[in-house]
This record gives C-alpha cells, structure tokens and sequence, in this order.
C-alpha cells in the first residue's frame, strides 16, 4: 500500500509540471502580459520595456516559468491586477467555491446515486425510461443554459430565490448555484450508477447471495451495491478538481465572488499571475483529488489492495 | 393443507418417507427480445436423502435452469416457470410466499457453483461471506458467525482457517474457493445440496479432491445431493441415479451402473462413446453430429430427431414419452428397445 | 501490484476533464457504459446457440431501424445539417439585418420568435445559428477523432516508451479543465472564424479519444486470432489495418458521435463566456450570451436559442446512446 502511494505521488509531479508549463505557455505566448497593466491604453514603449525588465519577460519562457514556480514554492504567486497578493484573492475566493463543490458534490451522491440505484434495479420500467431521458436532457442542456432558466423562473418569475448570490456566498444562497453546477455530473452519476447496478445485479456472487437465501435489501445494500459503487465513487472523486474548474460558468451567472470570478477578471485584464496562480491551484486540487480516488480505490477493493 | 411457512415445511414429513424433493412435470421459458426460448419443457426427477442424483447434458439443455427453479434464483423476468410443481419435504415452493421461501434456501436447500471466483463477493472477505449465513438465518453476533466461520473452514480442510478467515476470495486457489462455496452451502446443515458443475473450473488433481470432500460431508450429513454435470467420468464414482436432459427434457433416467452398461436412448449412447477410452487409442474419437438445438425453435417430435443415428418418420412428429423401461428406469425413445440391445 | 491506469474502471468518465467542466463529458460516458464491448452476452443455460453468426455491424443496423429514438434523433440531425446548409430554404430574411426600433420586441406576424436586444429577427438568427454550430461539431469531432484515434491506437500498438509518453501527455491534457483552458487559450484570439474554437477543442478534445482507441486496440492486440496472425508473421501495419483497427472502430464512432453534442454544447458555452465564436458569425452561444442581462424583461430572445441549441445537443447524445446501445450486446 505504501509503495502504491509513492508511485503514485511521483505520477503526480511529471503531471503537475506538464498542466502548469502548458497553461504558462497558452498565457504567455498567446496574450501580453503587461497589456493589462497600463490601464486602459496602450503602454509606451519606453514604460513597456521597463516593465518587461521587471517582470523578466525578457528572459526566455522557459526560464520565466522556472521563476514563476520557484516563487510559487515560496508562497508567492505574486500580485494581482489592482495590486492584491494573488495569494490574497485565493484566500477570498477558494473558501467560496469549496462551499459551491461541496454543495454540488452532496448533490451528485444523495441524488444521482439514488436515481440510479432505483433506475439499474428497474429497468426497463417506466421510472427507468424516464429517469434516462430526464439525464439525457439534462446532459443536453448547457450548464449556463440550465442556470439562467433557474435564476429566471426561481429567481425573477416566482422569487423563490435571491437572483445574485451576496459576497457571503452563505450555504442557503448557494443551493440552487450548487444544483445547476452539479446538475450535468448528477446526471452522470446516475447513468454510471443505474449501469453499473443493473451489470452487476447479473453477476454470479449476485445469485449467490440470494441462494444463502439473504432478503433482497441485504442482497441489494451488502452485496450489489458495495461493488456497483466503486467505479461511481472513483468519478464522484476526480470530479471534485473538476467541478471547480467548471463552477466558472455558475459563478458567472449567479455572480459568487469565486474562483471562476477571480479567473475570469484575470483573463480579461491578462493577468498572467492571477491566471496561472488560480489554475496551478486547480490543477492540485485536480491531482489530489486523483490520487484520493485511487487510494479510495484500493480500500474499496480488496484486490486492488493485496495484488 | 399446503404449507405457507418455513417452519410448517421444515417439519413436515412428506408422503414417501426420506423424499426430499419432487420436481412434477417443471416448464420453464425465457421470454427474450428474439422470442420465447423454452428451456425446460417437463421435467420429473425425485431425491431422497442421503441419494445422490446426476443430471447429465451439454449446456443448454435445461439442467441449470431446473436447479435454479428449483433454488428460487431464477431471474424473473426474463425467466418464467409456466407449469409444474417443486415439493420440497411434500410441499410445493411454487405457491409460497417470497420472504418464506427465502428461509428455506441456505437453511433447507442448498446450492454450489460452477466458478467460485465469480460467485465470491470480491470485496467482502470469506469470513463474512461465511458467518453471514448465521447472521442472517440464525441472528448470530458478528464474533459468534466469525468463530463458526473458521469452524467450517476447518471443516472443508483448509488449512490455517484462522488466520485466512478475514482473506478474500481471490486471495485463495481455486480448490480452495471450491472449498469455501462448499463450507458455505454446508453452514447450515441443510437437507438438500445441489451442486452446479462443481469441479468443472478446477484443474484435474483438484477435481477428485473437492469431489470427495462433497461425498464425505453428504454422507455424514445424509443430505440429498444433486449433482448437475456433463462429465461422465465423475458420476461414475459418487452418483446413485442418473438424469440425462436433452432440449429441456429428461430423456433418460436409470440407476447409475444401468446406464454404463447399457443406455437406452441413443442420445445416453452417444456421450458415452463420446468419452475417451484407452482401449480404443488410434481409433477416432466419436462426436454425436450436429449441434444441441435452439431453444427457440425446438425441432418437432423427438428434439434428438435430427442428431439421432436411429431416427425413423414417427421420431420427427411425435414427442415420445419417457417409456417404463423396468421399475428403476425411464427412456424417452421410440426405439428404446433396440437401443439398450444394440 | 497492478497498474490502475489498466484497470477498466480508470477510462470512466472520472478521468475526463471534459465531463469534469459540466459541458462535455458524454463521450467518456459512453465508454464507461460500454466498456466491454466486444463481451458476448452471458445468457442463462437455456439461451441456445444463435440460429446463424451475424456481424456486429449488420447486426447493429438491425437495431436501429427499429429504435424510434434512432430514427427521430437522426431525422433531427438531418434536418439540421440540411438548414446548416441552405437556411434560405426556411428563412427568407437576412439575420444581419437589424432594425433597432424594434428591439426586445414580441412576437408579431412574419416574426414568430419576436426581435433581440439590436432589433434582429429571433427566428432568422435561430435558423442560420445552426450552421456554426454543426460545423464547429463536425469539424471538432472529425479531428479529434483523427487524431486521438491515430495516436492512441499507435501507442497501444506498439506500448513500450511511446506508450508511457502519450499517457502521461493524456494526464497533462486531462489535468487542465476545458472550460478554463479555452478561456486562457481563446481569449486573446480575434479572429471571427470558426478555426479556432475547432482547433482548440482537438487540442484538448484528443486524449479523449486516444484513450478509448488505445484501450480497444491493447484489448484486441490480446484476441487470439491477432495473436495467431502474429505467429503466421504478419506484418505489423497488416495486423492493425486488417485485424485490430476494425475491432477499435466501434467505441470510437459510439464516444465521437456523443462527443459531437457535446462539443456543440461547449461552443455555446466559450461563447456565452465571450471567447468562443465572435460577431458577426451567427451563433446560439452569442445570442444567447447577448440575452442574458434582459432575461428578466425578455426571456423569448434566450430561450428560442437555447431551445434549438438543447434540440441540436439532445438529437446527437441520443444518437450516440442509441449507437452504443446497438453495438453492445451485452446490454440486451
């Protein structure tokens, strides 16, 4: 178990070098990086020459992110477009997003695995054929599509809702942003759940409990769906990095002063700190989330553990 | 008065003393997208305890799916029991309430399968595979079903029952696993065994050991055993009768030295000449034509008719019965006659 | 201990960065749903053997003649393609023409959707927004499946360094959210073409595919009648072309077809963030985008786009599923 960890530890670090490294370059060659800092205008060349010098935009890229990753080391993302420690706007924006995943992850498990563990053991049913194409409009329907009829119907049109989520971002407020982010991975997670469940309820250790003459909700719960989770836990996992990556769309429409917020006001003045800070953040979050799963993996499955 | 509980069946004393089971003309279909494949079209067959019986056939012959007829496992749908009886102990399983009937497998009937890797929970291990039986049917605490666990373990033979009771299945041999489907279908001492193709997946050495551990515990415990197989060389050793299944039907049933000695139905002869002998090394080895028939579309008349090397006009439109052919034995050939002589 | 990357739960959709931004994970879906499928179906005992061999394809065809939601989702798709091509042939006005006067307006005669925020016709701009769409997921889809397919299927065919390479370039790939890569990669691009947006998502798009055309062609590599070619001495550009590449098809075409919708759906959604497509190209993300503030006063001028962009979507993931339902078995 030990060296399965470390292994896959130092799976990670090639990764995390890669996802940075390619996320720098996409910064750096494709905008300006001082085009922000000048405010709205153009920089002189003279002032933009100097601030190159500064920043050491000078230097060749790949000297430049081993600065950069250097300094991120060290704690220091460096300085926002007004003048903010990157660092700093991490500190407001993470804690609001977390809150957004986590309300979107409880979503996922409590009704995704629900829906789907009802709709694997009856298909072919009603439920079943209704459930499905419920998830397939779902899936269909963009997320910010799925997030503006909310914000219309409950928001406008009924009042059920605050529209715009306050700078608190309080756990009640992020409900319905949370519903809509998890909404396409919801669906997901039913459709793995209900497949995975109705693959396994054939298998022989299946028929087997039931020849112990065990009743069907111990059958169901001990056997069936121990094993038909596995695979759902393993995506519910990797999709928490993933989630946040994706909350940029909710957050945009539900204005949540997040991630995405923070992300999208950085790619707008091109930013290059705040946009590699956020994201190098992400891509950990993404990575740890990854090897959560796998190590959850193996606890779940035994053979994993002792091959 | 018909038997609604588990107690009532457990107690009651059938009409034949010793009859465990009595399945009575069992039909059973699969109702699929491509259309109804009427896999057991009939069958009779009795145990009594301490008797072990042989069904013998390839697959597809219905002899599994009667033994999960009989178990209650069947996946219904696709599958569908569309007649017949099952009397366990004189009482008929097909008019009882689900959740009794459920008491009775595990407690009353037992069953072992094919491929133990796949029928063992991979995530759970043995020891709570195991003392779950007593935990369920016996509301046995955690520790107690552990410590009677690695009693059956040691039971079965495997060795260091203690320390590999919190192991998992795939962890152990494929003796071993074998061992364990028996510990498990043991656990509660029931009456009536049936064991699926028990040693089928295990390597040669292996199959006698297992084979043998499963007659020894039967005698002890004088349990019914039916043994479900298409190896003949097994049933030689541990069967008293012998079923033979062709298309969902028993086409013959004979005590087992009979049925060595002389088969009376053309389809018996084949598989036994199908079986490789020593003294016929050279020789080629004979293989009954033809393929076993679709389920879907079973061929009028005899569904051997177009396999039999002795078939006649009245073979391809009339379903012949199973002709008495002495007190003990039952072949379902027009021409059983110059079958067994021939 | 083995390596999970071999594991069939690890091509699930958990490993997507697609599905992870909530706009485009069916394709992984697809695979996780039919991860195996070239395993027979495991009938009870009295299944019967099959009256004769039947290939996968004809097979599959057979089914979804007969499957409405096959037949419907793809006379949508039709239709679709056919006004992408010729949208004069339902609408007669110009979608660039725009009179001001009329913005937010209702619907009245001749203009059955109403007008948007600059005053052009809703039902115009909803027809010709087809277009951009379905080429922006043909043109993804066919490159990406190009591409991931050629590359995975390479790497799974040969293994060894190349291998361990193109896996740990799918990690890289998978570690960046698309959502965010395509605002940091596009956001700086002018151009109002649909190139880059089509570039983009084969940049990111590809590992999808590659993994799914690796694991099929490693899982055929190991069928015996490959590995009998091989003894026979088979070349290896033989082997892939003639025995292991038709076997890889099948997943591909399922995942690329679900792939489709969902690129259309993310096109939609880089534009609703401002850097996917650009005016002047007409496109539902855009209108839909430039809806967005006057949701409260003048919802027909968001939801007549994004009604036909959910249609567009809908119509290629469940012709997907209904492709993956045909071609495997095991789900019969």
């Amino acid at each position: 178990m030990g060296r399965y960890v470390i292994r896959r530890l130092l799976q990670m670090v090639p990764v995390f070098f890669g996802a940075t490294l390619l996320i720098f370059l996409m910064v750096n060659v494709m905008g300006d990086p001082i085009a922000g800092l000048c405010g709205e205008r153009q920089c002189d060349p003279a002032t933009a020459a100097q601030l190159r010098k500064e920043f050491g935009l000078d230097k060749p890229v790949w000297q430049q992110y081993a600065t950069y990753m250097g300094n991120v080391f060290t704690g220091d993302f460096g300085t926002a477009f007004n003048g903010q420690e990157v660092t700093e706007l991490m500190g407001e924006a993470f804690p609001v997003t977390i809150r957004l995943t986590l309300v979107a992850i409880f979503f996922e498990i409590v009704i995704g695995i629900a829906l789907g563990v009802v709709t694997g053991l009856r298909r072919g049913r009603p439920v079943d054929s209704g459930v499905l194409l419920l998830t397939l409009v779902v899936i269909s329907v963009p997320t910010f599509v799925t997030g503006l009829l909310l914000q219309l119907l409950l928001g406008y049109k009924w009042d059920i809702i605050d529209p715009s989520v306050s700078t608190d971002a309080r756990l009640d407020e992020l409900i319905v942003p949370g519903l809509v982010l998890a909404s396409v991975s919801l669906a997901y997670v039913t459709r793995l759940t209900r497949t995975s469940i109705a693959e396994n309820s054939r298998a022989d250790y299946v028929r087997t409990a039931k020849a112990k003459g065990l009743p069907r909700g111990r059958v169901i719960r001990k056997h069936l769906l121990r094993n038909s989770l596995i695979p759902v836990v393993t995506f519910i996992g990797t999709d928490i990095g993933a989630l946040m990556g994706g909350a940029i769309v909710t957050e945009r429409i539900f204005n949540i002063h997040g991630v995405g917020y923070q992300l999208y006001q950085g790619i707008l003045r091109q930013n290059t700190q705040t946009v590699v800070g956020f994201v190098s953040v992400l891509v950990i979050v993404f990575l740890v989330a990854n090897l959560l799963v796998d190590l959850l993996y193996a606890v779940l499955d035994p053979r994993i553990r002792y091959a | 008065m018909p038997a609604t509980s588990y107690e009532a069946v457990m107690s009651a004393e059938p009409d034949t003393p010793g009859r465990l089971l009595d399945v009575r003309d069992l039909h059973v279909e699969f109702r699929t997208r491509d259309g109804v494949a009427r896999a057991v079209n009939g069958v009779n067959y009795t145990v009594d305890a301490g008797e072990t019986l042989a069904v013998l056939g390839e697959s597809g012959s219905g002899k599994s799916v009667t033994a999960q007829a009989v178990m209650g496992i069947l996946d219904m749908p696709p599958g569908r029991i569309t007649g017949g009886e099952i009397l366990f102990r004189g009482q008929d399983l097909l008019t009882m309430r689900e959740d009794e009937r459920r008491k009775i497998r595990g407690a009353g009937m037992a069953m072992i399968f094919q491929d133990a890797l796949s029928s063992l929970n991979p995530v759970l291990s043995v020891g709570d595979q195991l003392g779950e039986m007593f935990v369920v049917h016996q509301g046995l605490s955690r520790k107690d079903a552990k410590a009677r666990a690695v009693e059956l373990m040691d039971r079965v033979r495997i060795p260091a029952a203690k320390e590999r009771v919190g192991q998992y299945p795939h962890q152990f041999s494929g003796g071993m696993r074998q061992r364990i489907m028996i510990a498990m279908a043991l656990s509660l001492e029931p009456d009536l065994i049936i064991a699926d193709e028990p040693t089928t997946a295990l390597d040669v050495t292996v199959q006698a050991q297992v084979m043998d551990l499963l007659a020894e515990l039967q005698r002890e415990l004088d349990m019914g055993l039916i043994l479900i197989t298409h190896d003949l060389g097994v049933v030689a050793d541990v069967a008293d009768k012998i079923a033979v299944m062709y298309a969902g039907r028993i086409v013959e049933t004979a005590p087992v030295h009979d049925i060595y000695s002389a088969p009376a139905h053309p389809y018996t002869k084949g598989l036994l000449e199908s079986i490789p002998r020593l003294d016929q090394k050279g020789q080629e080895l004979y293989a009954i034509k033809g393929l076993p028939p679709n389920l879907m579309h079973i061929p009028p008349g005899c569904a051997f008719n177009p396999r039999c090397p002795m078939a006649q006009d009245v073979c391809r439109t009339d379903v012949p019965p199973l002709y008495e052919v002495n007190e003990q034995r039952g072949s379902a050939c027009h021409f059983w006659e110059a079958a067994i002589h021939g | 201990m083995p390596e999970p990357r071999q594991n069939p739960h690890f091509d699930d959709p958990a490993h997507s960065a697609v599905a992870a931004t909530g706009a485009g994970g069916a394709a992984d879906l697809a695979m996780a749903e039919g991860e195996t499928l070239e395993k027979a179906p495991g009938g009870p005992d009295g299944s019967g053997p099959a009256d004769k061999p039947r290939s996968l394809w004809s097979d599959a065809w057979r089914d979804l003649r007969r499957n409405p939601v096959f037949i419907v989702s793809a006379l949508v798709i039709l239709f679709l393609i056919v006004i992408s091509l010729w949208p004069s042939l339902i609408a007669s006005g110009n979608p660039q023409s725009c009179d001001l006067a009329k913005a937010q307006q209702g619907s009245q005669p001749g203009h059955p959707f109403g007008f948007n925020g600059q005053g052009c016709d809703v039902y115009t701009r909803t027809v010709y927004g087809a277009r951009a769409s379905v080429t922006v997921g043909v043109c993804a889809t066919v490159g990406v499946a190009l591409l991931g397919s050629v590359l995975g299927g390479l790497a799974g065919f040969f293994g060894g360094a190349s291998d361990a390479v193109l896996s740990r370039l799918t990690d890289v790939f998978f570690g960046i959210p698309v959502v965010l890569g395509g605002l940091v990669l596009l956001s700086v691009i002018t151009s109002s073409t649909v190139w880059p947006v089509v570039g983009f998502m084969v940049l990111l798009g590809w590992p999808q595919i590659s993994r799914i055309a690796r694991g099929s062609v490693i899982t055929a590599k190991q069928n015996d009648y490959v590995q009998a070619a091989r003894a026979l001495g088979a070349s290896s550009s033989r082997m892939l072309l003639r025995h292991i590449a038709p076997n890889a098809v099948a997943p591909v075409i399922v995942v690329a077809t679900i792939a489709l919708g969902t690129y259309i759906s993310l096109e939609a959604t880089l534009s609703f963030l401002g850097v996917g497509l650009k005016p002047p190209t007409v496109s539902w993300g855009i209108d839909i985008s430039s809806a967005s503030p006057y949701i409260r006063n003048a919802p027909h001028m968001l939801l007549w786009p994004a009604g036909a962009l959910a249609i567009t979507v809908l119509a290629f993931i469940m012709l997907g599923d209904a492709v993956r339902d045909a071609l495997d078995p095991k789900l019969r």
